[in-house]
């Protein structure tokens, strides 16, 4: 868990993807080989915005305690301005959200590992009043 | 190729078997399917074994061998292969099963899939490891938060309702009934459907497969050897395995399983025949979403009528399209890599005739194992 976060920390932090010049395709999680033009692929970073909608969304209830989050909690699937979809929570009420509400990123607190008591943050989304 | 037969079939008990380590239940498919097939044992030339974590859920990797040894062949030391592809693993393993058979390279194998867990008290967080680690699970999605996505969506844009879902876990759990494998042998009512816990909104404890400890074993011969085991030989005419992105998002449309779709295509091509020829179905309810994006993805209906077919019942039992007479994974049991394997059995049980209590009027049958949300899809046809 740790080395695996630590590694890609610079695209959870900034919501920063890749694109493959080649054919002009956005991708989030980045990716180094564009699906598409494959062996023609032209990779180069890119910044993705902070705003998109939400295209579906879940409460959840019932989640692996390793990621120690605090239940219920948000999760949507959401499609940036820019293109690709991300996966992030919403900070927000249930009530607050449906399909189609405009958010925006913000960087939060995700999870602690309990012993050695290490902070992860990352992107989180809030709905756009 | 040669054509491919099953002409064995043993299923163990699905549930939460404490009394039974990993070992005995495996034990207990391997000989109901050896005797069902009149081998005596030293005719198996090959081994493929669908497993998806034993490293997490029993602390033990090299399935394959121990597999093969208490099965009774390490004395005459068959090759035994371990294949992972999440909960599609048992279909994956059938799959190369069948690749070695119809290729000529050996006359009888067994396909098998066993799972232990409820040695482990985190079995569902290990279900969860089929998903995107880094870019779906680190933000706080489980694999049912990512179906509970899916079933918002449809909802949302074709005015499906978490009673129709309900339906599908009402009508697998009265199949179960007759199913002496199955782990709920009990009815339900929608309103217990609804009244259960969610665990991902819209998505309940009882729109779950419960996730269980299995073991399901075929043996597949050449058309050619068949014969000499066997009067009522099932074909195996087609088996396709497919992928697609392993992360929602990455798909364009969350509601559409590309690789469900290209792998009915591939296999209806092969196997000469048309879908309306299909007359029983399994298919993969780890979710009720889940089933009801099949009956979609595979063509029963168009996308965003999967609702109306559970309305008319044309997926019960007596319907038009009757899909998991077992009592599917959410009422037989989701013995994870041996899901795949027990969806097969079930079909080979139908066309010989052999579901009493439950049995369909079929030529041919249909089993569709998924791998999480859709990132492997194996479609198989028999007929008998
Ligand atoms: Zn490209």
């Amino acid at each position: 868990m740790l080395p695996r976060f630590w590694r890609k920390i610079r695209y959870r932090y900034n919501l920063i993807g890749t694109e493959c010049t080649n054919c002009g395709k956005k991708f989030y999680p980045p990716r180094n080989l564009c699906p598409e033009c494959r062996r023609k692929s032209r990779i180069a970073e890119v910044e993705l915005g902070e705003t998109g909608t939400v295209v579906s969304f879940t409460v959840i209830h019932d989640s692996s305690e390793s990621y120690k989050l605090q239940k219920p909690y948000v999760v949507a699937l959401i499609k940036l301005d820019s293109g690709p979809s991300v996966i992030s929570q919403i900070v927000c009420n249930p009530d607050d959200i449906e399909i189609g509400t405009r958010v925006r990123a913000i960087f939060r607190k995700y999870g602690e590992d309990g012993e050695e008591g290490i902070i992860y943050y990352g992107t989180k989304f809030e709905p756009v009043i | 190729m040669r054509r491919v037969a099953v002409i064995g079939v043993g299923i163990s008990r699905f549930g939460e078997l404490w009394d039974m380590s990993f070992r005995d239940i495996v034990i207990s498919a391997g000989t109901e399917a050896i005797e069902d097939a009149n081998l005596e044992g030293r005719e198996i030339e090959a081994m493929y074994v669908g497993n998806m974590s034993g490293g997490r859920f029993i602390s033990q990797e090299h399935i394959s061998a121990l597999i093969a040894d208490y099965s009774g062949l390490a004395s005459i030391n068959v090759p035994s292969v371990r294949v992972e592809a999440g909960d599609a693993s048992g279909g994956v393993a059938l799959k190369e099963a069948y690749i070695s058979v119809a290729s000529g390279i050996h006359d009888i194998v067994i396909a098998a899939g066993a799972e232990k867990v409820t040695d482990v008290g985190s079995a569902s967080e290990i279900m969860d490891s089929t998903i995107d680690q880094e870019w779906e699970a680190f933000p706080g999605a489980s694999l049912a938060g990512l179906y509970a996505m899916m079933a918002r969506l449809h909802m949302h844009e074709y005015g499906s309702t978490e009673e129709d879902l309900a339906g599908i876990s009402v009508k697998n759990h009265k199949n179960a009934v007759k199913n002496p494998k199955a782990q709920f042998r009990r009815e339900i009512k929608v309103q217990d459907v609804l009244s259960s816990p969610y665990t991902a909104e819209p998505l309940k404890m009882l729109d779950t497969a419960p996730i269980s400890d299995g073991a399901s074993v075929l043996i597949l011969a050449g058309e050619d050897v068949a014969g000499k085991y066997t009067d009522t030989p099932v074909f195996i005419d087609a088996i396709i395995q497919s992928s697609d992105f392993i992360a929602l998002q990455s798909r364009e449309n969350i509601l559409e399983m590309k690789a469900v779709k290209t792998a009915v295509r591939k296999a209806l091509r092969m196997s000469r025949c048309e879908l309306n020829d299909v007359d029983v179905f399994e298919l993969h309810d780890s979710f009720t979403i889940t089933e009801l994006l099949l009956y979609e993805n595979i063509g029963l209906c168009r996308h965003g009528e999967g609702h109306m077919l559970v309305r008319e019942g044309e997926t019960e039992i007596d319907g038009r399209y009757p899909a998991n007479p077992s009592g599917g994974l959410k009422a037989c049991g989701h013995a994870v890599g041996a899901t795949g394997i027990r969806q097969a059995g079930e079909i080979v049980l139908q066309l010989r005739g052999d579901a009493s209590g439950r049995q369909v009027q079929a030529e041919r049958g249909m089993a569709v194992n998924i791998g999480g949300t859709g990132a492997t899809a194996v479609v198989s046809i028999f007929r008998r």
